[in-house]
């Protein structure tokens, strides 16, 4: 099992070891963990990890692998006790202890602010002395343009559900960075389990703006044969699982695909995206917990964008955000800035390198805002204040920051942008109109697909149907062929 | 309660290999066979090393199953198998179902054991709004077909409120998924060969007061059995009985002794709740004129209460007596009141004989 494969050096290679995480935790004596060593990362993500045999007394069942990987941070926790009568290590089935007469509690917090990696500043510049993955100029127009796709994607659909066309919208304003940087550094392989507010992955896939519009017209072309709610997207041929509309249901799905694709030992991982108000239900932790214990190759990361509709985070949960809950799992983490694409780019790259190679899950959380109101059936303006979003909408836009830095490098220009724009909205409106006057998928369609073959009980419930429609068929809407 | 020996029974119907999925060269005729005697997590257990065998892309997981689970149905298959695919999971039944789902989704076999089916609630979610829909709402793109989750039901003689419930009713309230319910151990072995190698998610209970008294002849091959069919146990006249699991021996017991003041009782075993098979039920209640319907679980809102809705409905005319529920009692399942909650035998025989005057 390599845990430093040549392409995880060829990270190292490309990355400068100038964060400072050469030196590992120690727990102070306050029970504070940051006390007095304010690093408490592994050293750089990959640097070879020792391999020990399993050193615990009970007998563990490795779903995969027969030797645990103990990260180099484990160790320093045993040196690092003060010294008291027995500083001996005891082994219990349930771990291993080491006794002190000093009574510690683990502070609720970790005392200093996680930290957050970034790469490109508010002003789309290169923050020097930074770690990233280079993107190409070739991806990185690719991920701007889909980007500004996206952007103008929400904003007429947005339109067009207020104008009564379609029934329901919800915008993906201000995480575009997040959706496009993180689709960039997958690859076509890897299998997504999406919440709900990350079409933009679809639409690095090559999901085409006539296919979104026809899942929200759910027309006959819709692939979802029009029985979802308008952004309910979902293609096989891009492994991008259906979305659903209940929160955090897909996280454990994803460790399960994942579980698949080790046993496969296909080159691919799976990854799952959910928001802050997801990380308080259970199927998060019984996911985390779940691809920690079988060593799945999974990414979760999650839009911690601030807010779960109206419910702001610190009504959501007292931990210090979602990556540290990572640890307390078992799982690698780190916290990103979520608008700055080059950084989401480069923690996707490392944590899928991470999660194959590896067979680990890393969990990814990545800092926004929510910048759209929760969806049209909300008006945000009720309980956040119109500046606050505005001010996230102009000064903290992740689309216009990624834009500086590929002006900077010369791969973009106000002619390029003005073509863009128009060309893909007069595309999407045209979409819009044809998936508008489409038909809609039969009545037949009510029917199939619950179970593989239809049984005797809907076949009946389809005849009795259809003399109903033939009774009356001013009860049902016209457009809907039976 | 003493309980007989069950004995294999001719099947009179044909048994198709159901699902295209299925890879077992299994032919029709289970008779044919050697067939050996044992008990029903025996039986259970050879299903499961069949499964495994035939198809490289089957697991088996959950709580406790690696040392071969607390009822014994997984014994052995870690060792043969590897800890790759027979392994324990973390005590979380969402997270059980959830990962099912993934592994199912990806076209394995995921067969998911729930310890209890008293612990299946915090999965529900998963396989009301997830499994059970998982091929609808995705327009066929994806589906989760080759998930079987199995879970031990019913009373056991000192179980209690949980570790006895009958929970079925609440899984046949959804559609897309299927309920399937085993009477003895050479049902139960090709009737959960069956449920695993359908193509759509399926809950499989498994009652645990059978797992070691029930005892019978089982053919040693691969075998599967027919989901949807019903089956005819005992042929009569006078009254038709229908019921599924552990409480058809209790049934059986009755009907014997009605058939001793001349009451010719046709007994049917549903075995697949979701979808049920309504054309044999009917066609019987057509010959009987009279239905009584037992079950464990609560009367009120159990499963006995669609059947005889739909018995009404359909057969109206040709019935001569109300339709008859014996059940369980709408309370929690008690320990020291068990004997009086159960639908007795006697409870049965009673409600026969007064069905039949009415």
């Amino acid at each position: 099992m390599a845990f430093c494969s040549k392409s995880s050096r060829n990270i190292i290679n490309n990355l400068k070891s100038k964060l400072g995480l050469s030196r590992l935790m120690n727990r102070g004596s306050d029970g504070c963990l940051n006390k007095t060593n304010p690093d408490r990362f592994l050293p750089l993500i990959t640097l070879p990890q020792l391999r020990n045999p399993d050193s615990y007394s009970h007998k563990t069942s490795h779903s995969f692998s027969s030797q645990r990987f103990q990260s180099t941070t484990s160790e320093p926790q045993f040196a690092s006790v003060p010294n008291g009568e027995h500083n001996q290590e005891l082994d219990f089935p349930g771990g291993k202890v080491v006794f002190s007469p000093e009574m510690r509690f683990l502070s609720e917090s970790p005392c200093v602010y996680n930290n957050c990696y970034r790469v490109l500043d508010d002003n789309g510049q290169l923050i020097s002395n930074s770690i990233f993955v280079q993107v190409s100029e070739k991806i990185a127009v690719k991920m701007y343009s889909s980007m500004a796709t996206l952007q103008i994607l929400d904003t007429i659909f947005f339109e067009a559900q207020r104008q009564g066309r379609i029934s329901f919208y919800l915008t993906t304003i201000g995480e575009e960075a997040i959706n496009i940087a993180s689709a960039a550094a997958l690859t076509s392989d890897d299998i997504v389990f999406p919440q709900y507010r990350e079409p933009g992955v679809l639409l690095w896939r090559g999901f085409t703006l006539q296919e979104f519009a026809n899942q929200c017209f759910g027309n006959k072309a819709d692939y979802g044969k029009g029985r979802q709610m308008p952004i309910h997207y979902g293609s096989n041929k891009h492994n991008y699982f259906t979305v659903s509309s209940t929160i955090a249901t897909q996280i454990p799905h994803a460790v399960g695909a994942a579980y698949s694709l080790k046993m496969d030992k296909k080159d691919a991982c799976a990854v799952t995206y959910f928001g802050d108000g997801g990380t308080s239900e259970g199927d998060f932790h019984a996911a985390l917990n779940f691809a920690a214990v079988t060593e799945s190759p999974v990414i979760f990361i999650c839009r911690n964008n601030g807010w779960a509709i109206s419910t702001p985070t610190s009504d959501q949960f007292r931990s210090e955000g979602i990556a540290v809950r990572g640890q307390a799992y078992g799982v690698r983490s780190i916290r990103v800035d979520g608008n700055d694409a080059l950084a989401m780019y480069s923690a996707v790259h490392a944590a899928r390198e991470m999660a194959i190679n590896e067979h680990r899950p890393v969990l990814i959380e990545a800092i926004t805002y929510r910048v759209g109101h929760h969806s049209t059936s909300d008006d945000s303006t009720k309980y956040r204040p119109a500046d606050e979003i505005e001010w996230w909408r102009m000064a903290r836009d992740p689309v216009t920051r990624f834009r500086k830095w590929i002006e900077t490098n010369g791969w973009w220009g106000s002619e390029a942008e003005s073509q863009l724009r128009s060309s893909i909205r007069n595309q999407l409106l045209q979409a819009i109109q044809i998936a508008e006057r489409a038909e809609k998928p039969p009545v037949n369609d009510l029917f199939t697909d619950v179970y593989d073959n239809i049984p005797s009980n809907l076949r009946d419930q389809e005849k009795l149907l259809r003399e109903t429609i033939n009774r009356h068929p001013e009860d049902y809407p016209a457009d809907v062929p039976f | 309660m003493a309980l007989r020996n069950i004995i294999g029974k001719r099947i009179g119907n044909g048994i198709g290999l159901v699902g295209r999925r299925s890879l077992s060269t299994a032919t029709c005729d289970v008779e044919n066979r050697n067939s050996k005697s044992m008990n029903l997590y025996s039986a259970i257990n050879q299903a499961l090393h069949l499964a495994l065998e035939t198809d490289p892309r089957a697991f088996v997981f959950g709580e406790d199953v690696s040392f071969g689970g607390v009822f014994r149905c997984t014994t052995g298959l870690a060792d043969r198998f590897g800890k790759a695919r027979v392994f324990n999971t973390p005590l979380c039944e969402q997270g059980i179902v959830g990962f099912g789902i993934g592994l199912a989704a990806m076209g394995n076999r995921a067969i998911a054991e729930i310890q209890f089916a008293d612990y299946i609630y915090p999965a529900f979610d998963q396989i009301v709004n997830e499994a059970a829909k998982f091929r609808y709402r995705s327009g066929n793109q994806f589906n989760c077909g080759g998930l079987t989750i199995r879970a031990p039901y019913g009373a056991v003689g000192h179980g209690g409120h949980y570790h006895s419930q009958s929970p079925e009713a609440f899984f046949c309230h959804v559609p897309g998924i299927k309920v399937v319910i085993p009477r003895s151990p050479r049902q139960a072995k090709g009737l959960l060969l069956s449920c695993i190698r359908d193509p759509n998610p399926v809950v499989f209970f498994e009652p645990k007061w059978l797992y070691r008294l029930a005892v019978e002849e089982v053919p040693e091959h691969d075998y599967m059995l027919p989901l949807s069919e019903a089956e005819v146990i005992r042929q009569g006249s006078d009254i038709t009985l229908v019921g599924w699991g552990a409480q058809l021996t209790i049934m059986e017991q009755a009907c014997i002794e009605a058939e001793k003041d001349g009451i010719s009782c046709e007994l049917i075993d549903l075995k697949t709740l979701m979808p049920w098979d309504k054309e044999t039920v009917e066609a019987s209640v057509r010959k009987t004129g009279r239905v009584l319907i037992s079950h464990e679980a609560p009367v009120t809102g159990g499963f006995g209460a669609e059947i005889s809705a739909s018995i009404v409905e359909r057969c109206f005319l040709r019935l001569e007596a109300p339709v008859a529920r014996v059940c369980g009692l709408d309370t929690p399942f008690p320990l020291v009141f068990e004997p009086f909650y159960m639908p007795s035998k006697n409870k049965v025989l009673d409600a026969i004989k007064a069905t039949v005057d009415y």
